[in-house]
Parts: structure tokens; sequence; C-alpha cells
């Protein structure tokens, strides 16, 4: 199951140069940009592992795309994503978040079923990754 | 600069603009002017006094990218050149200047694509106890992407005499950004010409590296003049006759004691010279109204209290200490 979350989700995945480009776009607008890496895409997992400390001061794309290489040479199995902070109004708010890299087979997610008080019934939405311990989700 | 869908590698991808057809001749003469490099060549000639050697490697740079440029437009094989620079010589020779000048024109022949300039020393790269000098220079290094990274007084970061110098691990990062990231960014290190010359003896990686060896010569008095002819004119003020006398009598002397810096010495003295104009003037208060000439004019006095006309030939009493770098 192909996850789809963030920006340009319902595109096929972007290449380097595509990337690279989007990167750029950002940087122009004089948004400070992140690499994150998860291995639990469930959309409620808000919080990604940084893989750097966020890049303020950087001017080119070359060198947010090299540490997002440098990511997939460690977490190459694991989903990474670029995100970029808008601090125009005050706050670094989330301005723009994309999927760069995704796991060869994702397992994606099932819908699970609790039994509550009396016949009520709870779903929750159940990410496969997670049933493996952590760190051998996607070996 | 990048523009979204125009980056510059040449990726397998389908979204590639349809190839433009392979003109059959090119007209340099266009591409030069088109590229606006004329302006800062000019601008170099007018703002740096002397340094022929060096503006002639900078016209040799530029002819070069601009060559190349054709040649990929007649689709010619072009390795993109190596671009890393070493500017050796004595204080106050114009290093800086020159490197700022050289990510201005870097940029304008499009060989890096944004065209700004960190400059940085060993303290910028160089982390305070194991682990952290990796990242601290990968930083300086992303920084600098896409412009002009500087390396002022670089051999510093070799320190021979500790071998356990956290200095060695920040040279073994950039050899590799300087050979993987080429079309990234162009290091130029920075230095006096002897240190140097031990720098790169002990650091072979970096002499293979480095393709242009710039060597900044000393000012001559006369340079030296007007150099400070353009300072002077650059702040708005204006040398009266005398000035100029005492300035001409002044920068031989100059030249003589310890620790000159070449334009920076004239700097300081004139920065000096200013200082005792505005004293002048504020000591003449109430008696006269001043004019915007006189807010303008250093006049002789203002240089000739300078202590290097008191004790000629003394050694050791100079005012100031051009080797403190700014």
């Amino acid at each position: 199951m192909r996850v789809t979350q963030g920006t340009f989700s319902f595109l096929p995945d972007l290449t380097d140069k595509q990337i690279k480009a989007q990167i750029q776009y950002a940087l122009d607008q004089g948004w400070a940009l992140n690499v994150e890496y998860t291995d639990d895409p469930h959309p409620r997992n808000t919080y990604w592992e940084m893989w750097c400390v966020p890049m303020f001061d950087t001017k080119d794309a070359a060198a947010v795309l090299l540490e997002v290489n440098e990511c997939r040479k460690v977490y190459g199995n694991m989903y990474i994503k670029v995100n970029s902070f808008d601090n125009s109004r005050w706050r670094e708010s989330q301005s723009m978040s994309f999927i760069v890299n995704r796991p060869k087979e994702e397992p994606g997610f099932g819908v699970a079923r609790d039994a509550g008080p009396g016949r009520s019934l709870r779903y929750r939405v159940h990410s496969y990754a997670t049933d493996k311990p952590e760190g051998a989700r996607y070996k | 600069m990048a523009k979204p869908g125009t980056a510059d590698e040449t990726e397998a991808n389908g979204t590639d603009a349809p190839e433009q057809p392979i003109p059959t001749e090119l007209d340099l003469e266009e591409e030069f002017q088109r590229s606006d490099i004329q302006s800062v060549l000019d601008q170099l000639d007018r703002e740096l006094v002397g340094l022929a050697s060096v503006k002639m490697r900078i016209r040799e740079i530029a002819a070069m990218l601009l060559v190349d440029k054709a040649r990929r437009q007649m689709r010619l094989e072009t390795e993109p050149p190596t671009l890393h620079m070493s500017f050796t010589g004595n204080p106050g020779t114009g290093k800086t200047t020159v490197a700022l000048r050289m990510a201005d024109i870097l940029h304008r022949l499009e060989y890096v694509r944004q065209g700004h300039l960190v400059s940085v020393t060993r303290d910028d790269l160089v982390g305070q106890y194991i682990g952290h000098t990796a990242p601290k220079t990968r930083e300086v290094i992303k920084k600098a992407m896409g412009g002009v990274l500087f390396i002022d007084e670089a051999y510093y970061l070799y320190r021979p005499e500790n071998e356990r110098d956290y200095g060695q691990e920040s040279i073994e990062i950039l050899l590799q950004v300087m050979e993987n990231n080429r079309d990234d960014l162009v290091v130029i290190l920075a230095g006096y010409a002897n240190r140097m010359e031990t720098f790169f003896k002990s650091n072979p990686g970096f002499r293979s590296r480095v393709a242009h060896h710039l060597d900044f010569p000393d000012y001559s008095a006369e340079e030296l003049f007007k150099i400070a002819g353009l300072m002077v004119a650059q702040q708005q003020y204006i040398l009266s006759d005398s000035a100029a006398v005492a300035l001409r009598e002044y920068i031989p002397k100059r030249m003589r004691q310890p620790h000159f810096a070449n334009a920076r010495s004239i700097r300081n003295a004139i920065d000096r010279a200013k200082l005792r104009q505005a004293n002048r003037l504020f000591a003449g208060r109430g008696k006269t109204k001043l004019t915007k000439n006189d807010l303008m004019t250093l006049e002789g006095a203002d240089f000739r209290q300078s202590r290097i006309f008191d004790e000629p030939g003394a050694s050791g009493a100079a005012g100031d200490h051009g080797s403190t770098k700014q």
C-alpha cells in the first residue's frame, strides 16, 4: 500500500532533479528546511526522527539534497521527508512537507476493532509496520 | 540560478524539455556581453590598484568559463573545470576583496548558482571536542553551497605539533567535498605565502585539488597612495594638497615600520586622520561656522601628527598593529 501524505503525495515519486527544484523553490521563498525519517508512517505519527539540525542559512538546494542522500544511505528502507518552515508569521510554521524516500515494501495499514463495554466497538487505524519491534520493522 | 525544472545536471527524467538544436556558430562576443562580465572586470580594474597578475588570472578564468559554456552549447565534451583556488600574500594585499569579486564573477558566468561568499576561519570549522568537528564543518559547507567558501588563514587548519588536533578531520571532510561536490561550491584558501607553502606540503591532497594558485604581491608606495585616494573618496573625504604631500611622505615611512599590513595600514592611517580632523574641527567650534568642504577635507596636519613623523627611522613605535585582522 502506497502511503500518501504531504505535498505531491498523489504524484509519482519525485526524481532527485525534481526534489532539488522543489527545495530550491522553498529556499527562494526564504524558508528553512529539515529532513526527517521514520519507520511508522501512521498519519497521526507527527513525531518523525530528525536527521540533522534544521538548515536555516543554506542558500542552495544541493546542501539539502546532500543531507537527504546521507539519510538515504543510513535509512534507505524507511520513510524520509523534507519539511520547510515559513517564519514570516512570527513563528516557524510548516509550509511544505513531502516524502522523498519510501521503503521497498510498504506494509500499509489495517483497521483494528477494540471491543468496549457493552457491545460498543472502537475502530482504529493500525500501522502494520509497528507489529515488529522498533528498528526491525523494515529489515 | 537553478530555476524549478531547469536544474543543471542531465538526469534521466521524462519531464525534460525537448533538446534544443545545436547552433552552427556562436557569437562569443554576444555571450560575453550577456554575462555582463565586463562590468565586473571594469570594477575590478577601478577599485583594485595593482595586482596585475591576479587580474590576469581572473580574466583567464572568465575566458575559460565562457569558452566552456560555448562548448557546452555545441554539445562538445566539457568537464566542469576545478576552480578551487589558493590566495597567498601578505596581510592587506586584497585577498578577501578579490574573493568577494570572484564569487560575483563566477555567479555571472553561471559557474556557481547563488554567488554568495561564506568567509570562515579555523574556529568556524574545527570543533572543541571529539565528534564536534565533522558536523561543524559540514554545517559551514552546506551554508557555502551554491557559492564560494573562503577559508581565511587556512594553514591554521593543520597543526603538526599536535597529532590529535581536530583540524585534520576538518581537512579530510573539505577534501572530500572539494572532490565530490565540485559543481556545488568553490573553495578558496587564503593565507600568508610561506605558511601556506608548508600547509600544502603537509597536505598534498589540497595541492592537487587546488587548480589556481594566485599570489598577491605587496603594493609599492605609489600603489598605496592610489589606494589611499580611493579609500578617501569612498568615504566622501578629500585630501588637501598638504595632506597629499604628507601622505606621500607617510607611506614609505610606514612601510619600513614593523607590522606593516599594506592597504590595511593605510586604511588605519586614514581612520586616525579622520579622528584628528574631527578633533581639530571640534576644538575650533564656536569660532567659525563649518562648511561642507570643512567636513570633508583632511589636512596635512591631520597626518603629520602621526608618531611616525616624530621619530624618523625609529622602529617598534608604530601607531597601529596592522596584523590584527578584522
